[in-house]
């Protein structure tokens, strides 16, 4: 293996630009005679629009432009499209329209109406002021609870309730049955809590039309500029591929929430065509955290039946799922697909079923935020089983393992849909309990308690589907496109390489990864390999980055490339050493003919590809530039389990996290150093969740926690250092083996931190408590 | 529009400016120093940090005004030629970023720390970062880079 192929720790590729500042995100884009773009937003969560006077802001100075909501209406283009349609027992789910420009209602605090174009940002923020907006304020519903009681305001008028839909897996009769046999039945209610997922990158675009070539560029702060490309162009402007590009440059994080077609995407498009200028729009964070779309805002009430010996007999979950005003471009399969489906866990739990209310309010939309349905799915589970191991009074870890799916039962079909591919979940729970000491933590708790303080340990022992997704199964559940992965591997006459992928690096370290990938198999030098990504011009095609897709589907994408690059090198090489293809072998960037010294170096392959003096140019064309497809046979499952320990504060309510352990199964590792660093990260976004962030809106649909002085992200001295580890068992049917890790912290570490929190206050009486598990909450439970 | 003059990284540079025009604005805007970021609004992301005659500001909280005559380093302004500065060097050898954002705030922060404290503890680590945010790597790698990127300048290596 050259030493920066496969399983090394190579140093990324990208750094040097980002520890330089050579960086170039959207913001950084500057385009000759840009203006720039302020939004026109609503201050209230829910109002009639009665009248949009610009007059006195078009005079300001500086202004060149300012469209309205009925301007956009007057050129008859489309509304924002949601990619997935989810079927409830009533049908189809309800789908709004969603303008882009609001023009008689607005219907979350952000929402936006107007966009005022000037020459400097300054410009257009003072004009953007003076726009005249006479709103008639209307009654907001701004929660799940507060949108389904009775008399509710509506968000829209079509949906009757405030319902998206009533949706529904399992058969709940044979669930009945099984909790009619059961031994013990534990019930539990929980509050999966909204989140804002904050890249630090706020979202910018920056829009151009050439009037020359009639074309539009729009450089965007996307995981998935080919998606926006289609969604925006066939059906939003309604402009065709060919006159559209789309550039993703350097993007500051996504976490999901860089998936999603949003508003100023269209209109800034739309409007750089009116004005035949570049236009640029830079988010202010107070601005991102009320357009972005948000993650979770699940409420549940679940129950676990288990049998005398603590086997789980069946599993009943019922959820409200918050869409916020307008439905996200994934926002249905969110709680449904993405969650209900992942109900069985690690578990053979043999009958489950799961409800979904998926309701519309005056909030911001939500949809995907890293994990995407799966944290919320593991929470359930993980919550439910560590209470039933307390009140069964069996070891958490045992009764688990008195359930895993054993190591011999893959693939393993459960109830709820999913095949599990493969996994060694008694494997990865031994290796997590060995390296946070579980056997210890008696002496440890004692020890706290001695110095007056609550010490509790929790695991969290979670599965995710990953490797989003094989077409035909989403296809069948609803979704509006396939969703495989394109790359294209461009061999040059020098034997260099040039990789372009339809997936997007937004801090995952792709540059790297792909280039060991292509090393590796190439037996070229990893620095004489470029990996190419983020431009609807020089990519194919390409459905991006989210759902720890882009190894598991863009990797196998370009395995499959590499396949049809080393069958035409064979044949070339055949030819050159005047043998027969057959007996040709490819090894160390040499080819070989089998059973001889006679051999032919990649480069030279390379070169007569393009030089073809001597080429049998009848049989083989001459370039060597393979582009393959690649589509999943099915999802791949990462699993593993998080073991945290915690120590409160009684006097104070302060939770502090003393040890956080993780052994994690993402199949085989290309490099684990980015691998622990996205395990790392992960792990600290549950932990936010777990103790330092909520969205809270007020009963008017203010949002209350709109900055960094009122949103609690976790900081550095929030949280330890980790010790993570991975134990493999290979994907069987993606070509590398691979599983996917960018998602699996966030999902498993809620639970791990949330139970030990139980585990510590339940000493002192504490049944429940919810997210984020703040000093107040914690004080407010131990002394209520 | 009032006239301003500072250092940057090493160079005399003047500028018009508004008033109102951050330090910020004028690095990146004026000076087209993109490796300064604006990740928030409220002063509390430190993705915008640079040094102030030697010390950590975060150009966001300060107009351009008030550095007139000041000298500023910004991250353009660390490496040597292709030399980069010893922190750099850490961040990179222990993958102290991922997606780069909070980067050049979080190393101009660590130098400022690694200058007043040769060998600063993971918890004086953790402490000192308290005005940076970073979203995608947990810190721990972060830590681990200052730790490192601090010895590597103690033992000489730049500073
Ligand atoms: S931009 Fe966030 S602190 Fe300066
Ligand atoms: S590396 Fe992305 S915010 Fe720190």
């Amino acid at each position: 293996m050259p030493k920066d192929g496969i399983g090394a720790s190579v140093k990324r590729k990208e750094d040097y630009r980002f520890i330089t500042g050579q960086g170039a995100y959207t913001d950084d884009i500057d385009r000759p005679g840009q203006t720039h773009a302020v939004f026109v937003r609503s201050p209230h969560a829910h109002a009639r629009i009665a009248s949009v006077d610009t007059g006195a802001a078009a005079a300001m100075p500086g202004v060149v432009k300012i469209l309205t909501g009925a301007d956009y209406a007057a050129d008859g283009l489309g509304g924002l499209p949601c990619g997935w349609q989810v079927t409830g027992k009533d049908g189809p789910m309800v789908e709004p329209a969603h303008p882009p420009l609001a023009v008689d209602r607005v219907r979350h605090v952000g929402d936006q109406l107007a966009v005022v174009i000037a020459n400097s940002a300054a410009e257009a923020r003072d004009a953007a002021e003076a726009v005249a907006v006479e709103y008639e304020p209307l009654a907001a519903a701004a929660s799940i609870e507060a949108a389904l009681s009775p008399g509710a305001p509506q968000v829209h008028d079509e949906a009757p309730g405030n319902l998206c839909y009533d949706w529904e897996i399992g058969d709940r009769a044979d669930v009945d049955a099984a909790f009619a046999g059961a031994h013990h039945v534990t019930r539990i209610e929980l509050v999966n809590n909204r989140l804002v997922p904050n890249a630090m990158e706020p979202r910018a675009a920056v829009a151009e039309y050439d009037r020359a070539t009639r074309e539009y560029t729009l450089y965007t702060t996307s995981q998935n500029p080919h998606v926006i490309r289609l969604l925006m162009g066939a059906f939003v402007l309604q402009l065709p591929e060919h006159r559209l590009r789309v550039v993703a440059p350097d993007v500051g994080g996504g976490f999901g929430s860089k998936i999603f077609h949003y508003a100023e995407e269209a209109i800034l498009t739309w409007a750089a065509g009116k004005v035949a200028r570049p236009i640029k729009w830079t988010a202010e964070r107070a601005e991102s955290f009320v357009t972005d779309a948000h993650g979770r805002d699940h409420v549940t009430v679940a129950e676990l039946a288990l049998d005398a010996d603590g086997k789980f007999l069946g599993l009943k979950v019922d959820t409200r799922a918050n869409m916020g005003a307008y439905l996200s471009t994934f926002a249905p399969c969110v709680p449904t697909y993405l969650y209900a489906t992942l109900l069985a866990g690690q578990y053979t739990t043999p009958k489950i079923w799961c409800g979904v209310q998926a309701v519309f309010t005056h909030t911001v939309p939500v949809d995907a935020y890293r994990g995407a349905g799966r944290p919320e799915a593991t929470f359930v589970v993980e919550r439910i089983v560590e209470t039933a191991a307390h009140e069964m009074g069996i070891d958490p870890a045992e009764l688990r393992r008195r359930n895993f799916v054993p190591a011999d039962a893959f693939p393993y079909q459960t109830p709820v849909a999913l095949v599990y591919d493969s996994g060694d979940y008694e494997g990865t729970l031994a290796a997590a309990l060995a390296s946070a000491d579980y056997d210890g933590f008696g002496a440890r708790r004692a020890e706290s308690e001695a110095r007056g303080r609550l010490r509790g340990i929790g695991l969290s022992a979670y599965i995710e589907a990953c490797g989003i997704a094989p077409s035909a199964v989403v296809g069948s559940l609803g979704a509006r496109a396939g969703l495989y992965e394109c790359g294209e591997v461009r061999v040059h006459p020098t034997g260099s390489v040039t990789f372009f992928t339809g997936t997007h690096s937004h801090g995952q370290g792709h540059e790297t990864t792909f280039a060991q990938i292509i090393a590796e198999r190439l037996g070229v030098d990893i620095d004489a390999v470029e990996v190419v990504h983020g431009d609807t011009a020089k990519i194919p095609f390409g459905m991006g980055t989210y759902g720890s897709r882009s190894l598991a589907v863009g990797g196998s994408a370009l395995a499959r490339a590499l396949d049809k690059v080393e069958t035409k090198a064979k044949r070339i090489a055949a030819h050159l050493m005047e043998a027969s293809e057959a007996d040709i072998e490819f090894a160390d960037g040499q080819f070989t003919v089998a059973g001889t010294d006679r051999s032919v170096g990649f480069g030279d392959v390379a070169l007569t590809a393009y030089v073809p003096h001597n080429y049998p140019i009848e049989e083989l064309e001459p370039g060597l530039d393979e582009t393959a497809y690649y589509d999943p046979a099915n999802f791949t499952f990462p699993a593993g389990c998080h073991v945290c320990e915690v120590e409160v504060d009684p006097e104070t309510g302060a939770v502090e996290i003393v040890n956080f352990a993780a052994s994690d199964d993402f199949g085989n590792v290309i490099n684990p150093m980015i691998v622990e660093g996205q395990v790392h990260g992960g792990i600290v976004q549950g932990v936010g969740q777990a103790l330092l962030e909520g969205c809270v809106y007020d009963d008017e649909g203010q949002l209350a926690t709109g900055s960094y002085m009122d949103y609690t992200m976790p900081r550095a001295d929030d949280v330890p250092s980790f010790t993570v580890s991975t134990r493999t068992t290979p994907c069987p049917h993606n070509p590398l083996g691979v599983k996917g890790c960018g998602e699996a912290g966030a999902i498993a570490a809620p639970a791990a931190v949330m139970n030990a929190v139980h585990d510590a206050l339940g000493s002192r009486g504490v049944s429940r408590i919810d997210m984020p598990a703040t000093p107040a909450r914690v004080w407010q439970a131990l002394n209520a | 529009m009032p006239t301003v003059n500072m250092n940057v990284n090493g160079e005399a540079v003047s500028g018009e400016v508004e008033a109102r025009t951050l330090l910020v604005q004028f690095l990146r805007e004026k000076l087209r120093l993109t490796g300064t970021h604006v990740g928030c609004d409220t002063s509390q992301c430190g993705a915008c940090v640079v040094h102030v005659d030697g010390v950590s500001a975060k150009s966001c909280t300060m107009l351009a005004v008030q550095c007139e005559g000041a000298d500023v380093t910004t991250i353009e302004g660390l490496a040597d030629g292709d030399a980069l500065h010893p922190m750099q060097e850490a961040f990179r050898d222990n993958h102290g970023l991922q997606c780069g954002f909070c980067t050049p705030g979080m190393i101009m922060s660590a130098l400022d720390l690694a200058r007043r404290n040769s060998a600063p503890s993971e918890q004086e680590v953790r402490e000192w970062l308290e005005g940076n945010i970073c979203r995608c790597t947990g810190y721990h790698n972060i830590v681990k880079s200052i730790m490192a990127g601090a010895r590597a300048m103690a033992a000489g290596q730049g500073g």
